[in-house]
């Protein structure tokens, strides 16, 4: 019994080290930052709003509300849609500083809120108005004069979300939603996309003077180089990745990254992508570790029974 | 009375061992598959040549799975053989560019349509078959697979399957 | 040349000239161990099979690890963690092994001190085991280096340059272990060749030292009874095994061992499989950048003690009171002036000493990782100004020991 009780001893003093330099020390370190599920209906941009966009703020999101109780039609959007293609196309090239992404996978990837925000006002939707203020202009800006009516950004939306919502694999989700600005060298991904193979180094040489550009012109438009995401997933908690993707300004304010406004199924596609080639021994580890602990179990017990058979002489 | 508890002993000892040799075997794979080869030292093992631009009785020397592959386009007097790869109307002679003596490189002499081995001066034709020296076999020919006017190597292509159910791939 | 006989056996042969009886009586069969223990006393055989596990799956990483700060990263983090079979798992046990055999350590120094095993005859196990903790706390600082990540990079700047040694100002002894200006590539590869090769050789060569000196002192036991080994082994040979007070190495001891070694795996891999992030810190995932320092830079759970010693005082004071902290445990045995070998519920003050001393460490180890500010400053210092009292406060309270 004694040996229980110095055990008990053990425990607890190696328990409150623990739970003083993981959780409690994590808890002081990061500021606490509340999810709110993929729902983007502008409460946190409006509550980190001081100044006067406060109540602009507050209109413009009141404007969504009311538009996705619109009902749309997806032909009708289908026409509005065309005037979309004229930069959103196949074989896109950057377009003040970023390479505008295909359209393809969209409903199956955005949420249908951030889609009339984003048409309505994208700097507005993406919570990067601070960075656009008279005279930087928002890549996307001019879809404010070609998109005016209610009406018409309901339809276009629900063009979107049922033409456009094929089956979308996690290396697509990644390319559509991160990939135009962030690298991911694990996965041979640049900001021009899957990198081929060279058998030239001229070829290759070429390739990657391409790839410079294309950065720089992404950095100019972001302020710095976006990092790259291979790692991403180890190198940040779920938690912190969830919430920054929701809306970046809750964790680093002031930063470039804009809220790309994914719905709960693409982000999961997203972490997939993520996890695959920056963690890839997940289902590995899930997969040998409980038999690696239940055979060490079985260990426990037959040593114990040696044991009790060794010391039944002894005492 | 005594002996049977020794005997139990034992065997709680034994059965101890037994078990942790089993895991040991377990840990024994894992050490065995972290040897292998990396899955991008296996894919680098697939090398595609273009054959359209080759010229006659010129020899190329490309690198495949670190070794050097002879490619060489036969002229129209040279001796047509078994083991030429035949890519639309011209044969090729396609090997792994290592005497089969002791490894070294032979030399292509254009002249003499051979290979010379430097090391040790043995010589083979311009379809690999040794012809002097010390070599006990014909040059060797790699997993090959012809594909338009390209060749992939490493992969067994079905007129390499036909050379080797002829027996002339060892 | 000596007379052999002819062998009768293999065994034989072999013990004709190697004396593999004797070496497997006095190592195993006939080396004696009270009886009086508990599962503390398997933490020896528990760190010993640890350091085996960091040794194995260190071997593993070396195979493909690059020691180049253009490579080192990408050679952890995509060779070794995605490519190489099982890659992940050696990295996995060695990085949570790195962590776990330190709380191992401090257990096993606890152990010690709670039973008085360092004092009459047992000085030098206890110096041995702390030239031991000392090196592993140094192959622990160099292996951190080697991901070449954000806190490597960072950790290696703040600990080389605390050997300016403050108002002295002497950066060129830094560049000078740095071999450059920051860390950088010779850094990398210097501590690289420390970790890989110099350290776990010396570790090796110590921990037989520390076995070594076990052999005249014996191993201590629950009560700090002194036992006469002789005629206690002599009793348990004559097959009164009962009635003696020791036990031999092999088997007896050592199922015991086994057992405790048994339930530690479990709790190990499933730290190794399930649980792994307070020994693989994210932020070491980031790659080393020399121009960005993480918000929060704090070093390895198990150094937090003493980096919270260096932080309350102002820069001079800090480092003097650090360096105390460093070398401080070493003189224990001579601090202790008590003439009692007893555990420390049997010692009056002393076991209020002890708590005092248990408690103040893990105060330090926490607020170690918390932010400077605040309340967290003012008991930061106070824990640090009781961790440095607790020296001469033990001469005064072992001076007033009676002797039992």
């Amino acid at each position: 019994m004694r040996e229980f009780k110095i055990l008990g001893i053990v425990v607890f003093f190696t328990l409150v080290t623990y739970w003083g330099v993981e959780p409690f020390a994590h808890s002081q370190m990061h500021k606490h930052v509340e999810g709110h599920e993929f729902v983007y209906d502008g409460t946190a941009d409006i509550e980190e709003t001081v100044d006067a966009k406060k109540e602009m703020k507050k209109a413009y999101w009141a404007d969504v509300a009311k538009i996705a109780t619109l009902k749309g039609d997806a032909t009708s959007g289908e026409a509005v849609y065309a005037m979309c293609m004229g930069c959103h196309m196949e074989g896109a090239v950057n377009m003040g500083g970023v390479t505008p992404p295909s359209l393809e996978h969209t409903g199956a990837l955005y949420d249908k809120n951030y889609l009339i925000a984003l048409i309505k006002d994208p700097a507005v939707a993406m919570n990067t108005d601070h960075k656009f203020a008279d005279t930087m202009m928002h890549p996307m800006g001019s879809i404010k004069t070609m998109v005016t009516e209610p009406q018409q950004i309901a339809d276009v939306v629900a063009y979107l979300l049922t033409k456009k919502a094929g089956e979308v694999t996690p290396k697509e989700a990644y390319a559509e939603a991160c990939g135009r600005c962030h690298e991911m060298r694990y996965a041979k991904w640049t900001q021009l996309g899957k990198t081929p193979f060279f058998k030239e180094k001229k070829d290759e040489l070429a390739h990657q003077i391409k790839v410079l550009d294309e950065q720089a012109a992404v950095k100019g438009y972001m302020g710095k180089l976006p990092p790259d995401l291979s790692m991403i997933i180890r190198a940040r908690s779920e938690h912190f990745l969830e919430t920054f993707v929701e809306n970046p300004q809750s964790q680093l304010a002031g930063t470039s990254m804009p809220r790309v406004g994914l719905s709960k199924e693409g982000y999961e596609k997203v972490t997939a992508y993520l996890t695959m080639i920056g963690d890839p021994s997940k289902p590995a580890r899930e997969a040998i570790g409980p038999w690696v602990i239940l055979f060490f179990v079985v260990f426990a017990v037959l040593a114990y029974l040696w044991k009790k058979e060794t010391w039944r002489e002894v005492h | 009375m005594k002996k049977n508890e020794h005997d139990r002993r034992n065997l709680m000892g034994l059965a101890l061992g037994g078990f942790t040799a089993l895991g040991g075997l377990g840990a024994l794979y894992a050490v065995k598959r972290t040897w292998d080869p990396l899955p991008s030292v296996k894919a680098a093992g697939f090398t595609t040549i273009d054959l359209s631009g080759a010229e006659e009785n010129v020899l190329n020397i490309e690198k495949w799975r670190g070794k050097p592959i002879f490619v060489l386009k036969k002229s129209k007097d040279m001796k047509p053989d078994d083991r030429d790869v035949i890519v639309g109307s011209d044969r090729f002679h396609i090997s792994i560019g290592l005497c089969t003596h002791l490894g070294c490189i032979p030399a292509y002499i254009s002249d003499e349509k051979k290979f010379k081995c430097a090391c040790h001066g043995g010589e083979f034709d311009s379809s690999g078959h040794q012809t002097f020296g010390p070599p006990p076999s014909p040059l060797e020919i790699p997993p090959f697979k012809v594909n338009g006017t390209t060749l992939v190597l490493g992969e067994e292509g079905s007129e390499f399957l036909k050379m080797k159910a002829a027996g002339i791939i060892a | 040349m000596a007379k052999f006989e002819k062998a009768k056996s293999v065994h034989e042969w072999l013990d004709q000239r190697l004396a593999i009886n004797t070496l497997q009586r006095v190592l195993s069969t006939e080396y004696w161990i009270p009886k009086d223990i508990n599962f503390l006393w398997a933490m020896g055989l528990v760190l010993a099979v640890t350091f085996g596990l960091l040794l194995i799956s260190g071997i593993f990483l070396l195979m493909y690890y690059k020691p180049d700060v253009a490579t080192a990263f990408d050679s952890v983090n995509y060779t070794i963690m995605t490519e190489v079979g099982y890659g992940w798992l050696w990295r996995h046990i060695h990085g949570v092994a790195a962590s776990v055999v330190f709380l191992i350590i401090y257990i096993h120094m606890f152990t010690g001190i709670y039973y008085g095993s360092y004092k009459k005859g047992r000085e030098m196990i206890w110096i041995s085991g702390m030239l031991l903790f000392v090196t592993f706390s140094a192959e622990a600082f160099s292996g951190y280096m080697l991901p070449w990540g954000q806190m490597s990079y960072w950790a290696g700047m703040v600990i080389t340059n605390l050997f300016s040694g403050g108002s002295l100002e002497a950066y060129g002894l830094v560049e000078w272990i740095r071999g450059d200006y920051v860390p950088g590539d010779a850094f990398l590869t210097r501590f690289f060749m420390l970790h890989v090769f110099l350290l776990p050789l010396v570790i090796i060569g110590l921990i037989v030292f520390h076995f070594g000196t076990l052999r005249i002192p014996h191993v201590n036991n629950q009560e700090g009874e002194e036992i006469d080994f002789d005629e206690a082994a002599k009793l348990y040979k004559e097959g009164k095994k009962k009635e003696s007070k020791v036990i031999p190495f092999n088997p007896v001891f050592l199922s015991k061992d086994v057992f405790v070694l048994g339930i530690y795996f479990v709790l190990f891999f499933y730290l190794v499989f399930f649980h792994f992030e307070f020994a693989m810190d994210p932020v070491n995932f980031d790659t080393a950048d020399g121009l960005k320092t993480p918000p929060h830079i704090y070093p390895e759970w198990y150094f937090l003690w003493s980096y919270e010693i260096l932080r309350p005082f102002s820069k001079d004071i800090g480092l003097i009171a650090f360096g105390i902290a460093q070398v401080a445990l070493f003189f224990l045995p001579f601090i202790d002036r008590s003439p009692n070998v007893a555990p420390a519920h049997k010692r009056g003050l002393f076991k209020i000493w002890f708590w005092v001393f248990i408690v103040d460490m893990i105060i330090l180890t926490i607020l170690g990782k918390l932010p400077p500010q605040g309340i967290f400053n003012d008991l930061g210092l106070v824990a640090a100004i009781v961790f440095l009292l607790l020296g001469p406060a033990l001469v005064v309270v072992t001076l007033k020991e009676k002797k039992l």
